[in-house]
C-alpha cells in the first residue's frame, strides 16, 4: 500500500465549497503541502506519548538513575578516587542506557505500528512516508533527549551534593589550619568533582544514542520483527566499536589475503566508528576537550543520523505494507 | 531486490565520503590524547575476554575503576603481586587517569617496598634490600610510562621527582623532574623551589643552585621561605659569597 498519488492532491472536505462558490474563508481547504512540519510534529508528539507509556522506558530509566545514585556509596576512597569513580559509573550508565533506549524504542517503532495497523490508518491519509519516519524518529530524539537530561540532572545533584559533604568534612578537619591552606584544599576538592568538559561529553553521549536511533530505524525498515533488530544492531554496536580498528588496518595494508581486505573494507565502509563518540572515558580523566573536537564529533554525529534516517526514509518507500 | 543492492550501492557511496571525515577526526583524536588505548591481543590477554569486549563496548573507564576498586581490596590484604598485576591492567585501560598512575606507584615504591624490607619470611636481609629495590624500580616504571602517557601534566613529574628524593635519594634526578614539572602549566608554585632546593644538595652545583635560589628569594616576601634562607645561608658558606652581597639574617629580616 502506497500514497505516492496523495502526494501532490489538494485536501477537499465534503460539504465545503471552494472560493468561486463564494464560500467562507475560513471554511475553505487548506491547500496540500508536500512537507509539513506540522504533520511531522503530530506524529512526533504521538510518538513520544505512546513512549513514554512504555514500562520499559521507566524501567531502564529507574535503573539508570539508581546506579547513578549509588554511585556516591560505592567506595570510601579519598576524595579524588571517589570523584574518579562517581563520574565514570554515573557518566557509564548514562552511555549504556541512552544507548540502550535508542535501541530498544526505535525497533519496535515501525514493527508496532503494522501490528496495532495504525501505520495504515496514518498513511491511508495524505501523508508521505518521510514525514512519517521523520515524525517517528523525532519522537525517539526527544524521549533520548528527557532521559539524558533527566540523568545528567541526577548526575550533576550527586555530584554536587557529595562535593558539599566533602567541603564540610575538609573544612572540620582543617578548621585550625591558616585560611590560605584551607582555601586550596577546597579549591582541590571542587576541582576534583566538577569539570566544565563533562557538559560536551553528555552531549556527545546523547549524539551516539542518537546516531543508534537512526540506524535502528533503518534496520527496521527491512526487518520483520523487533527482536530481529535489536539482535542485528546488538551485532552492529559491537562491530562499531572496531570499526576504527579496521579502517586502519585496511588503509595501513597490513593485511594479506583479498578477502580479508574486501572483509575489512566492507566493514569500514558500512559501519560508523563509534568509538570516536566515547570521548568521556578521557574526559573524566581530565583531557580537555577543544572546541573544534567537540564541533567536528558532533558533525559527524548529526551526519550519521541524517544518512540513516533518509536511507530509512528510501527502503521505507519501497516497502510493502 | 534492486532497492536493496541500490541501498548497498549508496551504503558504500556514503562510507567512502566519511572516511576522510572519520581519519580526520580520529587524527584530531590523537593528537589532543583520546584514543590512548590500543585495542590488541595484548590487552585482551591481560585483562580478559569479558572485560576485553566491555572495553570494546566504550566501558573502558568503567571496567578500569572494577579493577582499582579489587586492586584497593588487594592492597588491604597486602598481596603485592595482585595489586601490581591489576595497575598494570588499570593503568592500560585509562592511561590518562593520573590518579591511577600515581596509586599504581605509591604502591609500589611506598607500600610494598616497606612491607617488602619489614617481612619476616624472609630471614636474609641482602635479599629484602633487592626486594625493597625491585619496587622502588616498578614504582619508577609505573610514573616514567604515566609520563610517556601524559607528558602535558605536571604531577607525574612531581611524584617522580619525590620518589628519586625520598627512595633513591638522587638529588640531581629529583631536581631534575621537578623543574620539568614546574615548567608545565597547571604546575604547583612550589615545583620551581623544590627543584633549587634539591640541587642545593648536589655536590659541583652549588653555583647554579645559589643563583636560583637567590633568583627565587629576590622575587619578594612570599617566596622567602624559611628552607629557601636556610639552603640560600648554607650556599653562601659553602660558597663563600662576600658578606655585603649576602642575605640577611632571619633575625635581623625580622627586625
Amino acid at each position: 500500500m502506497t500514497n505516492d498519488r496523495n502526494d501532490l492532491t489538494l485536501q477537499r472536505f465534503p460539504g465545503r465549497r471552494s472560493p468561486g462558490e463564494g464560500g467562507n474563508a475560513s471554511t475553505l481547504a487548506k491547500p496540500y503541502r508536500a512537507f509539513s512540519v506540522g504533520r511531522i510534529g503530530a506524529i512526533t508528539v504521538n510518538t513520544l506519548t505512546e513512549l513514554t507509556r512504555l514500562k520499559v522506558f521507566y524501567f531502564l530509566l529507574v535503573f539508570a538513575l539508581l546506579l547513578i545514585g549509588s554511585s556516591m556509596f560505592m567506595a570510601q576512597l579519598t576524595f579524588q578516587q571517589e570523584f574518579q569513580i562517581l563520574k565514570d559509573v554515573s557518566l557509564g550508565a548514562m552511555s549504556i542506557f541512552t544507548s540502550l533506549l535508542a535501541i530498544v524504542a526505535t525497533a519496535r517503532l515501525i514493527p508496532q505500528d503494522i501490528e496495532d495497523r495504525t501505520i495504515y490508518t496514518i498513511l491511508a491519509k495524505p501523508v508521505p512516508r518521510l514525514e512519517y519516519l521523520l515524525g517517528k524518529i523525532a519522537g525517539v530524539l526527544l524521549l533520548l533527549a528527557i532521559g539524558t537530561l533527566v540523568m545528567g540532572a541526577v548526575f550533576f545533584l550527586v555530584l554536587y551534593a557529595r562535593e558539599q559533604t566533602l567541603v564540610h568534612v575538609t573544612m572540620r578537619q582543617m578548621a585550625a589550619a591558616p585560611r590560605e591552606q584551607i582555601d586550596e584544599a577546597l579549591r582541590a576538592v571542587r576541582a576534583s568533582a566538577f569539570n566544565s568538559d563533562i557538559l560536551p561529553g553528555i552531549v556527545i553521549i546523547y549524539l551516539k544514542a542518537c546516531l543508534l536511533a537512526a540506524l535502528t530505524l533503518f534496520v527496521s525498515t527491512f526487518a520483520t520483527t523487533n527482536i530481529f533488530t535489536i539482535v542485528v544492531m546488538a551485532f552492529i554496536y559491537f562491530i562499531g566499536h572496531l570499526q576504527a580498528i579496521a579502517r586502519e588496518y585496511w588503509l595501513q595494508e597490513h593485511s594479506s589475503g583479498w578477502i580479508s581486505r574486501v572483509f575489512l573494507a566492507v566493514v569500514a565502509l558500512i559501519f560508523p566508528d563509534l568509538q570516536a563518540f566515547n570521548l568521556v572515558d578521557d574526559i573524566v580523566a581530565g583531557t580537555a576537550i577543544s572546541l573544534g573536537l567537540f564541533f567536528k564529533t558532533a558533525v559527524l554525529g548529526v551526519f550519521y543520523t541524517t544518512i540513516y534516517t533518509l536511507l530509512a526514509a528510501f527502503v521505507f518507500y519501497g516497502k510493502e505494507l | 531486490m534492486i532497492r536493496g543492492l541500490l541501498v548497498l550501492v549508496i551504503l558504500l557511496a556514503l562510507g567512502a565520503l566519511k572516511l576522510p571525515m572519520e581519519r580526520d577526526l580520529a587524527a584530531v583524536h590523537r593528537q589532543e590524547h583520546f584514543r590512548g588505548v590500543e585495542f590488541n591481543l595484548d590487552l585482551r590477554e591481560k585483562i580478559g575476554q569479558l572485560g576485553f569486549i566491555a572495553a570494546l563496548s566504550g566501558f573502558r573507564s568503567i571496567v578500569a575503576d572494577g579493577l582499582f576498586i579489587q586492586a584497593h581490596v588487594a592492597w588491604e590484604r597486602t598481596e603485592w603481586g595482585r595489586v601490581l598485576l591489576l595497575f598494570q591492567h588499570v593503568t592500560t585501560l585509562q592511561p590518562r587517569a593520573l590518579l591511577f598512575w600515581d596509586m599504581a606507584a605509591w604502591h609500589m615504591a611506598w607500600n610494598a617496598s616497606v612491607a617488602a624490607m619489614n617481612d619476616r619470611t624472609q630471614p636474609r636481609l641482602a635479599l629484602r634490600v633487592k626486594a625493597q629495590r625491585e619496587y622502588f624500580a616498578l614504582g619508577k616504571d609505573f610514573l616514567e610510562r604515566g609520563i610517556k602517557n601524559n607528558p602535558d601534566r605536571p604531577e607525574l613529574y612531581e611524584a617522580l621527582a619525590r620518589l628519586y628524593k625520598e627512595k633513591y635519594k638522587d638529588h640531581e634526578r629529583a631536581s631534575e623532574f621537578f623543574g620539568k614539572a614546574a615548567a608545565l602549566p597547571g604546575a604547583r608554585t612550589y615545583d620551581r623551589r623544590f627543584s633549587a632546593y634539591e640541587l642545593s644538595y648536589c655536590e659541583g652545583r652549588e653555583r647554579e643552585a645559589y643563583e636560583r635560589l637567590r633568583q627565587l628569594y629576590d622575587k619578594g616576601e612570599k617566596e622567602r621561605l624559611p628552607t629557601l634562607i636556610s639552603r640560600l645561608k648554607v650556599l653562601e658558606d659553602k660558597l663563600g659569597i662576600p658578606q655585603d652581597q649576602r642575605i640577611p639574617d632571619s633575625k635581623s629580616l625580622q627586625h
